[in-house]
């Protein structure tokens, strides 16, 4: 925007080459006006707060988790008229980089988003302690920074119940992306789930792969997702982002149903997603601009579980015809149990291991 | 297969500059068409990577990593070995020098710890480049395949080390624990404050790089190993008729070759991040092969193309921060665009340019 009042601030750019002082001089006047319109905003602006976004290596638009972090910024930006600036990194070195330069220029709040931007945040906030940093999936104990976790393993429990009483074979499948801790989060809270409701219920269980490229690599989302139909599930959950894409897609070639994760891919096949576990991303990210502009800013560990919303599933027109009444009485059970504390979902990461 | 056509500062100067301009100008109707002003683009390019001391320290940071990758590719091409691993080998070298950090690191300043840690990932670089060097010399399998598919194994192979064997306890991150001071090399802005390159990661290891340039030349023009080395790349046929043994000019090539790559991981590792931490080199490995094309595999030319590529990286990033609109995917087009109007399409300039300058060599050649 600033750019845009500067250039516009030149004399009449390319102007007319009738040089009638009269017209010049309107020109001129306009000019100014623009500028000097231009610059109101710019402070108006000024006085509230000015945003960031730094994503992970899977970018803006990676139809998952960063995405969610793009859309709070994007609604915000749309509900409050904000600017925001966000940044994608190319790799490890810039991570710090970037933090500092949102912060030297005096962005506020800053929020990182994905579990790897924890040292460069740590670091970051240190050198710049005036300014509110948050960071999504992992916890930065410092004392100007908010730690956003999600109890994604509740998220996941009740997807499974969804899934164990949708199952007609009594065989359910999970695909993960990359094989680290977190999804093998999601993993267990899922099958949690399953055998809560179905106790012989049988879970195949793949993840795609051990690298970064296992996010994105949805053919052999799609051909783990087969193998686990031909040996009888019809069911499967994937914690994978991009790769999901081929999960869900097998799912509906075979006339089975798929699981979403994250945002709400309920809309990618009507009436093959059963239903989608929902990471909402974009509420924290919404939630912490719409705490720094109402001067409302809490650093510390925030945890967001059923009972915040942090984590849901989704129902809506594409999936209605799917979800049985008595199938969201017991999810609505369960989710009144988790919240209450009666039901106690497996969290993978305080022990790494999974009991089931 | 031209040399002695053209003079020389035509041959490593005119026509780099030439192709250079070239996608330049390509990559300008990129941005127009995405609507920025390419001259501003330009602009910011520059200054981000070299209008300021922390954009300086930034741009001999990368450039650091790719005298290294590229220094890799070039030694083999010497040879005439394709060597594609770089990525791998790389990532193998991070092992070698997270093992010496995280061994020594509490025990002993860094330049103790230091030789262990080059010693540490050129030892595991070139072991990685070992298995498709031998199978390359003996049996004849072509080191593109093997050397990419090692690169595959490399990552799986460090996943589960780093997830099963040297992750920190209590943490997700798949990354080792964070070195000491004795496992960190001291960063440049440390040593010479004057030079303001502010929080920029470039770091000792730049010396280490130049160093490695110096033996690399050393080694390939000014020792025997070197000229059989040069002979072999040349014409394998006629090394071997003249005595060269070709499996031990292949092994070793690859074993400096994969060295110097997994030399890279002192930059990243002991140098920049003080932690060995998952998919670090992030492409590193792949771009030493542009750098070492288009530095015509001479160390000076690495130098010279790593600082080009140090200078796309940083100002690169610092375009695609001030200019929302140009993402980092459009960066790697313009950098994809060098390579490929350096690497590529190096022989598109030539013709015309040998055609412009025979002449009036002949009639110099005639009055001497």
């Amino acid at each position: 925007m600033r750019s845009c009042a500067t250039r516009g601030n030149g004399p009449a750019p390319g102007g007319p080459r009738m040089s009638e002082d009269i017209h010049v001089k309107k020109v001129l006047t306009l000019g100014t006006a623009l500028a000097g319109l231009a610059f109101s905003v710019v402070g108006a602006a000024a006085a509230d707060i000015q945003p960031a976004v730094l994503y992970d290596l899977g970018g803006r638009f990676d139809k998952s988790f960063n995405e969610g972090a793009y859309n709070g910024a994007e609604k915000f930006k749309e509900d409050t008229g904000t600017e925001y600036r966000d940044f994608e990194i190319q790799n490890d070195s810039q991570r710090e980089q970037a933090l500092r330069n949102f912060a030297k220029r005096g962005m506020n709040p800053v929020i990182a988003i994905g579990f790897s931007q924890a040292n460069a945040v740590e670091k970051v906030a240190k050198e710049f302690p005036d300014t509110q940093f948050a960071i999504v999936d992992m916890v930065v104990d410092l004392p100007n920074v908010r730690s956003i976790l999600f109890k994604e393993h509740e998220g996941s429990y009740i997807v499974g119940v969804a899934a164990a009483m949708a199952s007609e074979t009594g065989k359910v499948g999970f695909v993960g992306g990359m094989d680290i801790p977190l999804i093998s989060k999601f993993a267990c809270g899922y099958k949690q789930g399953v055998m809560a409701t179905d106790e012989d219920a049988e879970i195949f269980e793949n993840m795609t792969g051990t690298t970064g490229a296992a996010w994105n690599d949805p053919v052999k989302g799609g051909e783990l997702a087969k193998s686990q139909f031909d040996r009888g599930a019809d069911v499967i959950y994937h914690a994978a982002g991009g790769t999901g894409i081929g999960v869900l897609q097998a799912a509906a070639d075979a006339g089975k149903l798929g699981i979403g994760v994250d945002s709400n891919q309920n809309g990618l096949h009507p009436g093959s997603v059963l239903t989608s576990m929902l990471k909402r991303v974009d509420k924290a990210v919404y939630k912490a601009f719409e705490d720094a502009q109402n001067d409302s800013w809490s650093s510390g560990i925030e945890v967001l579980g059923l009972k915040e919303g942090g984590v849901d599933w989704a129902v809506d027109d594409n999936n209605a015809e799917l979800i049985t009444d008595e199938m969201k009485a017991s999810v609505d059970d369960a989710k009144a149990k988790i919240i209450s504390g009666e039901i106690e979902v497996h969290d993978y990461m305080s022990d790494q291991s999974c009991p089931f | 297969m031209t040399a002695g056509q053209l003079p020389r500062w035509v041959d490593y100067g005119l026509i780099p500059l030439l192709n250079l301009a070239a996608a330049f100008l390509v990559s300008g109707l990129v941005v127009v068409l995405i609507g920025e002003n390419p001259l501003d683009a330009v602009r910011l390019l520059v200054w981000g990577s070299l209008g300021y001391g922390e954009g300086i320290g930034f741009t001999l940071f990368y450039a650091t990593n790719f005298i290294f990758t590229g220094l890799a590719v070039a030694v083999a091409f010497h040879a005439g070995l394709f060597n594609i691993g770089g990525e791998g080998q790389a990532y193998l070298g991070g092992l070698g020098v997270a093992l010496a950090c995280l061994a020594l690191d509490r025990y002993v300043p860094w330049y103790v710890t230091l030789p262990f840690a080059i010693l540490g990932s050129a030892a595991m670089g070139a072991a990685w480049a070992f298995i498709p060097a031998w199978l390359q010399a003996t049996r004849g399998s072509h080191v593109v395949i093997t050397t990419i598919m090692f690169n595959f194994i490399a990552s799986s192979l460090m996943v589960y080390l780093l997830n099963n064997a040297l992750k920190k306890p209590g943490s997700m991150q798949p990354e080792t624990r964070t070195f000491e001071v004795g496992g960190r090399l001291p960063f440049l802005n440390d040593i010479f404050p004057a030079a303001g390159f502010g929080y920029a990661p470039v770091n000792l290891s730049l010396f280490i790089a130049l160093a490695a340039c110096f033996l690399v030349w050393l080694v390939i023009w000014r020792t025997r190993l070197g000229f059989e080395i040069r002979s072999f790349g040349a014409n394998a046929t006629a090394a071997i008729y003249a005595g060269i043994s070709p499996v031990r000019t292949i092994v070793i090539t690859m074993l400096m070759s994969g060295g110097l790559a997994g030399m890279m991981a002192i930059n990243e590792i002991m140098g920049s991040q003080h932690r060995l931490l998952i998919d670090f080199v992030t492409g590193y490995g792949f771009v030493g092969i542009a750098v070492a094309l288009m530095g015509r595999a001479h160390p000076v030319g690495i130098i010279l193309a790593s600082v080009l590529f140090g200078m796309l990286y940083q100002g690169g990033a610092e375009l695609s921060f001030e200019m929302p609109n140009i993402t980092r995917d459009m960066i790697i087009v313009i950098q994809g665009l060098v390579i490929l109007f350096a690497g590529a399409l190096e022989h598109m300039f030539r013709p015309a340019i040998i055609r412009l300058f025979t002449p009036s060599q002949r009639l110099t050649a005639r009055e001497a």
